[in-house]
């Protein structure tokens, strides 16, 4: 992988340090950004093939490949990976690359610290996957890892799972604690915090929801980790605990992660459909505090995955009414991405490309997350492939398109090359056909009754199964393209301006492309 | 690359708006929608999500539709200057209260059936359902049928298909996966309610043609009603993931007029005083055998596997297990008492004398354990 | 790298994080195996990689500061990353806390049939009393049943007057900074430490107490589960407090630190105000209501 990063230095005058010592020290932004960037594709690739195994053993029914058991750890570890291995860290990835360049400052505030955040993933990522190969197989509960099953009955390798969840969440503190020290500190002189790009302002709330949801999640697995060896009875009923108060404190992490997962996609939709619109932003403010209200609301809605483990009536109530008011924030971002692009003079480049899908789909998504949100409603959703449906919209065709549109939009000024328009142009449409054949059959398999997690179902699934399967085949072949277009242009290519677009926004195209290895050494001063 | 041919716009554009409208036009259909069932609570949540689904549908076309015409008409291409504005009080305001006005119309409809939903008062039924690693345990507790209960397993025909590498035809199967032994009977024109427990891990109870799913957790219980207008069979699946076998825990509800239902209380009861009279006498090692392998199947074989071989570092083999081949009683304390803090449970409170007798037997001579020992069901009741 | 004000601070390459990254993974996998009947020798390898980084990074700042490399922004950038830190640690208690009130307000009056949870109690643990602090369990096989609850007004008070009264020297000390006093530097950040050991002393008398005379433990049900996650948590929040309290006396008695520059000061005495606050919640919640 390393050659494959080793981008084009030749303007810097003060360069890398050569060989693999730059990788393992580094304390430059860029650099670390390019690994935490190949560090997420490398476990989408992973994360995907597990996602191809589930694929491949619900093409048909019946059992066919893979054992029940061998099933939910890859269902497990899909979940967990993607979230925790593929989407955060792209956008942990991206902010290093952007956020300092954006804001006119020469590296992030805590360069040394920064280097930690990204060094400690593969360690965290190897000691959750070593767990596949251990006795009694690896973690088998769900991402969301719900006690008992996870405690009482979970495998030897669970305290391996335990300790890979605290590492991991010591990185994305650490990594968000940075963030945030770099935009409150780092700004150069007149960037005023009105004046930041959309994408800054998205990541330094999700770098708050960050710091304030991640040690919760530490504090789920301690209170696993204890239950399982120390005694104690948190989650068990026999010693007066609960195993619903394992819910609570998961959601309580577990909801603010979803928009952890959301609110950069928004940033970076917020840069890139102005640009191709070839005019401002419609509605600034208004994102900014819409921003602020969904982290908010973040909060307060954790329970609406839990609305059929017997809350009391009140609770009920106050968590549906909470959660289908997150629609309002939402829509008002929605609203303004589309007033932006009213009346201005679109082209259709790569990322608008991929920007336009992220709107469609991720509303699509938003949509029947607002049908889940309805409490009787989701009595019957539940638990069902419609959930999958849903999360699978807001996260592959929201996240994951987002990050692989800024991608697109910034790839040039990483590389100083352009990549090959027409590969990714087939990339595109190659993507945006399969993701809906994969995925959207699966509102109807929920509806129709088909429970998620299960490695095998009746029979009166099996169309639709299979078509979400022959879409599985086709998105996971499309990402392979990815890889290779991406190569092609670090390797080499027709060269970027400085601009790259005709009417980009923004510090980071003031500077060359490749951007140099040292930006800003003094400051830029901004009108 | 500025060039892109208008067509493939407009493709991307109606795949978003082509997606609601295709599920609009199928959505007549059972198989593609939601059940609208059999109770009233059913047809109420139907009815709300159809009424959801409208308004999402209505504000998708609505957005999708200016964005379509933007993407149509306001492109460079076409020579469109752009224009200056990027801001507005008014519009930004409207476009806040709008939405939330249609919130407070979902929200009306929705809290009304959720306080039904959560009615389980003046019930004319009560059964207790218990969740188990994995299958059903239903308990009648009522004066009429006090004392019977019964666990529902996945039907065997559908067991021995769902095997990997079974390779059998599943359409000759009937009601794959959905089938069970044991199905629960309900009378209908009754108010039912359900006491939802487990006694492992969570698992959720869930028939979409009674609009009821309701969590089962250890050491808690939930209770859940139901109303059902008219006789037949309806099915579900357990839906919170339990480990191993969650996706083979299937539910079958029977609903009798309530003259069957109480022919058929008395025919259980019957049955079990039956089963109970027959467990007094001694029994060959045979017939033992011949129990002890049905019983294996439908209550062990999930951990322990049909072959006696268990899972590595999950579920010990019982092929050359120690305590197979060891002393009898304390092969009898395992099975009958479990190993709190594993999933080995306490099969004593869940199978009858006999059965323990049998499936005992069943372990010390199978798979190569030879031991010859009979265990009889007098052994078990005195071990009690 | 120049430290002119207004202009940047970068640090070189560093080999501390990547130390840092091994020497977590070896002491947690090797914590998980010690689990599983491992050796514990890994677990042990894994904390000296972690101590050592600790030397070499903070000897590493310390130098650099030393060498007056930081300027006022990158001061500030220290501040701000203490204080998210510990807003951090705030959130990892309040999980705690959440899973003491979650179980005083729900789920032991459900067990005993509160709510909507009639059943619960009278077909599952009928016999199950719900009274807080809980000393009979619904189920007490495989627990140790306490036979009584920690004390308020005894050590726990006095607990609290020690560590409130360590949040005041540390102000003195700080004080004394800022006038140029270093006597009453060194004396009140002495007095600090001293309490803050002090402090732990006791915790662990009590816990011998709690262990051995009423049989109260991890294992003692939630109301034991939650006593000792809580407080264990807090403790060995003090002991790392008391331990960077400890090298600022030793830094101080070097002569480190000016009234204008001594960040690394005022971030230890901020965490020890933070377990300060804590503790009243412990107290309040744990001991007293
Ligand atoms: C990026 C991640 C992401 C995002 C953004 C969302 C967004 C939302 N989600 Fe989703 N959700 C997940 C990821 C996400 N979710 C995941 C991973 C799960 C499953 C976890 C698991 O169990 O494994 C889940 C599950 C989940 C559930 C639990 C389902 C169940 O298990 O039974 C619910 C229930 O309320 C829900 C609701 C919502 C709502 C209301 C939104 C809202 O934010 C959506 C708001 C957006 C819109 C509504 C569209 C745009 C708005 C307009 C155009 C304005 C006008 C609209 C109206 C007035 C209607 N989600
Ligand atoms: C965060 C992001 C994320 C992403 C990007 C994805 C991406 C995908 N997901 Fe995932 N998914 C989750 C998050 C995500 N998922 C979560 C949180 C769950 C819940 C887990 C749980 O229940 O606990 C879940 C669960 C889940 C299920 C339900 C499992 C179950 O309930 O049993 C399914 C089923 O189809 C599925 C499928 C897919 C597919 C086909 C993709 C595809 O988009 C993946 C495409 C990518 C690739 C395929 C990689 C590239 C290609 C290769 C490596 C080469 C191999 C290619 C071929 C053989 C063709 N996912
Ligand atoms: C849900 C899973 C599960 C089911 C169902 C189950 N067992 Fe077990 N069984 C276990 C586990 C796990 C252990 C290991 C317990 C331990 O760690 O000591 C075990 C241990 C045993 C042992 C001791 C084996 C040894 O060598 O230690 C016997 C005998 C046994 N079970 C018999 C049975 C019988 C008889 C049945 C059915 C009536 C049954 N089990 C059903 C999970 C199960
Ligand atoms: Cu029982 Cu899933
Ligand atoms: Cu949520």
């Amino acid at each position: 992988m390393s050659t494959a990063t080793a981008h084009d230095t030749a303007h810097d005058h003060h360069g890398p340090p050569a060989g693999l010592s730059r990788w393992l020290f580094t304390t430059n932004h860029k650099d670390i950004g390019t690994l935490y960037l190949w560090f997420s594709f490398t476990m989408l690739l992973i994360g995907g093939a597990m996602a191809m195994v589930i694929r491949a053993e619900l093409f048909q029914p019946g059992m066919q490949i893979v054992d029940p058991n061998f099933f939910n750890q890859m269902t497990t570890l899909h979940g967990l990976i993607m979230v925790f291995g593929a989407i955060m860290p792209a956008f942990v990835g991206l902010a290093n690359w952007l956020i300092p360049m954006m804001i006119g400052a020469p590296d992030m505030a805590l360069p040394r610290m920064n280097n930690w955040s990204f060094w400690i993933l593969p360690f965290a990522g190897t000691l959750l996957l070593s767990t596949l190969f251990m006795e009694g197989g690896g973690p088998n509960f769900g991402w969301t890892f719900y006690a008992p099953l996870s405690t009482t009955y979970g495998p030897e390798s669970t305290d391996f799972f335990i300790f890979a969840v605290h590492l991991l969440g010591m990185s994305s503190i650490m990594g968000a604690i940075n963030i945030i020290a770099t935009i409150l500190n780092m700004r150069a002189p007149g960037m005023t915090l009105m004046k930041m790009p959309l994408f800054v302002w998205t990541w330094l709330i999700t770098a708050f929801l960050l710091i304030a949801a991640m040690p919760v999640l530490a504090g789920a697995v301690t209170m696993m980790l204890a239950d399982r060896h120390f005694g104690t009875s948190f989650f068990n009923a026999a010693g007066g605990g609960d195993p619903i108060l394992f819910q609570h404190v998961f959601w309580f992490f577990g909801h603010p992660e979803v928009y952890i997962m959301i609110l950069p996609a928004f940033g970076i939709i917020s840069q890139i459909v102005p640009t191709f619109s070839r005019k401002k932003l419609f509605g600034y403010s208004s994102m900014v505090y819409a921003t602020a209200s969904i982290a908010f609301l973040s909060f307060i809605v954790w329970a609406h995955h839990m609305y059929t483990v017997g809350m009391p009536v009140a609770g009920e109530l106050f968590f549906m009414y909470a959660t289908i008011l997150i629609s309002v924030p939402t829509g008002v971002k929605v609203f303004n991405w589309v007033a932006t692009m009213w009346r201005g003079a679109l082209t259709f480049e790569v990322p608008m490309l991929w920007a336009l899908a992220f709107i469609f789909l991720f509303t699509l998504g938003g949509f029947s997350g607002l049908m889940l949100g309805v409490t009787p409603a989701d009595t019957q959703y539940h638990d069902t492939y419609f959930v999958v449906a849903h999360f699978h919209y807001v996260l592959v065709a929201g996240a994951l398109f987002s990050i692989i549109a800024a991608v697109y939009y910034w790839l040039p000024k990483w590389t100083g090359h352009m990549y090959d328009q027409t590969l990714a142009k087939i990339h595109f449409w190659w993507s945006v056909i399969s993701v809906n054949i994969l995925f959207f059959p699966m509102h109807f398999l929920g509806l129709a009754g088909m429970p998620r997690r299960i490695p095998d179902y009746a029979i009166q699934f099996a169309e639709f199964n299979q078509l979400a399967s022959i879409g599985g085949f086709a998105f996971g072949l499309s990402q392979l393209l990815f890889l290779y277009i991406l190569i092609k242009t670090i390797r080499g290519g027709e060269k970027a301006t400085d601009k790259v677009w005709e009417k980009p926004e923004g510090l980071e195209w003031t500077v060359a492309s490749p951007a140099p290895y040292h930006t800003f050494a003094t400051p830029p001063q901004v009108k | 690359m500025r060039n892109l041919s208008v067509n493939k716009h407009l493709l991307l554009a109606l795949l978003g708006l082509g997606n609601v409208v295709y599920a609009g036009s199928v959505f007549a259909e059972y198989k593609y929608n939601m059940t609208q069932g059999v109770t009233p609570i059913s047809g109420e949540i139907y009815d709300l999500h159809m009424m959801v689904f409208w308004i999402v549908t209505a504000i998708g076309i609505g957005v999708f539709s200016v964005m379509i015409y933007s993407i149509i008409n306001h492109r460079k291409s076409k020579g469109v200057k752009p224009a200056e504005f990027h801001e507005s009080t008014e519009v930004e305001v409207l476009w806040t209260i709008i939405p939330f006005v249609i919130l407070i119309f979902i929200a009306f409809p929705a809290t009304k059936t959720l306080l039904a939903l959560e009615d389980s008062s003046d019930a004319d039924v009560t059964i207790k359902v218990t969740g188990y690693q994995w299958k059903w345990h239903y308990e009648y507790l009522d004066d009429d049928a006090k004392g019977l209960s019964f666990f529902s397993n996945l039907d065997a025909e559908s067991n021995e298909a769902r095997q990997l590498g079974a390779n059998q035809d599943l359409s000759q199967v009937d009601h794959y996966l959905l089938n069970v032994d044991n199905p629960i009977v309900l009378p209908t024109n009754k108010k039912v309610r359900f006491l939802v427990t487990s006694n492992d891990v969570i698992h959720s109870w869930w028939v979409p043609a009674l609009g009821v799913k309701q969590d089962a957790i250890p050491g808690y219980i939930n209770d859940t009603w139901t109303y059902l207008k008219k006789p037949g069979v309806y099915r579900g699946q357990c839906t919170e993931l339990c480990g191993k076998d969650h996706g083979f825990m299937p539910i079958v509800v029977l609903a009798k007029p309530e003259n069957e239902y109480k022919e058929w209380l008395a025919q259980k009861q019957a049955e079990k005083k039956a089963a109970e009279e027959e467990a007094k006498g001694v029994w060959s090692l045979e017939k033992l055998m011949t129990k002890g392998e049905q019983v294996y199947n439908t209550s062990c074989a999930g951990c322990h596997q049909a072959n006696g071989k268990g899972l590595p570092g999950m579920f010990p083999a019982i092929a050359g297990s120690k305590i197979a081949l060891g002393p009898i009683a304390d092969h009898i304390n395992t099975v009958m008492n479990g190993k709190s803090g594993t999933a080995m449970q306490a099969f004593g409170a869940q199978l009858s004398d006999a059965d323990l007798a049998a499936v005992i037997t069943y372990e010390r001579n199978a798979f190569g354990n030879n031991t010859g020992d009979a265990v009889q069901p007098s052994d078990i009741k005195s071990a009690r | 790298m120049s430290a002119k004000e207004g202009d940047y601070y970068l640090p070189e390459p560093s080999g501390w994080p990547l130390v840092g990254s091994v020497g977590l993974f070896t002491t947690l996998g090797g914590f998980a195996s010690y689990l599983h009947g491992a050796s514990p020798m890994f677990m042990m390898l894994g904390i000296g990689i972690l101590i050592y980084m600790m030397f070499g990074w903070f000897g590493t700042v310390i130098h650099e500061n030393q060498h007056g490399l930081y300027n006022k922004q990158v001061d500030k950038s220290f501040r701000w990353g203490m204080v998210w830190f510990i807003f951090s640690e705030v959130l990892f208690f309040s999980a705690f806390f959440g899973a003491l009130f979650y179980v005083r307000m729900f789920a032991v009056p459900w067990l005993g049939g509160a709510d909507n949870n009639v059943y619960t109690h009278s077909i599952l643990w009928p016999e199950f009393n719900a009274v807080w602090p809980l000393l009979t369990l619904p189920n007490s096989e495989g627990f140790d049943v306490a036979s009584g609850v920690m004390d308020t007004w005894g050590l726990p008070f006095v607990n609290t007057i020690i560590l409130l009264s360590s949040g005041a020297t540390v102000t003195w000390a700080h004080w004394g900074l800022l006038k140029g006093n270093r006597n009453q530097l060194t004396m009140g950040l002495f007095l600090t430490v001293a309490l803050g050991f002090t402090f732990v002393g006791l915790q662990a008398y009590e816990y011998v107490h709690a262990y051995h005379e009423l049989n109260l433990k991890l294992s003692s049900g939630i109301y034991g589960s939650t006593f000792f996650m809580l407080t264990g948590f807090h403790g060995m929040h003090v002991t790392i407090g008391a331990i960077m309290l400890t090298v600022m006396l030793f830094r101080s008695m070097k002569g480190h630190f000016t009234a204008e520059h001594h960040f690394a000061f005022e971030a230890a005495s901020w965490y020890w105000h933070f377990v300060d606050v804590v503790w009243l919640g412990l107290f309040i919640f744990v001991y007293w209501l």
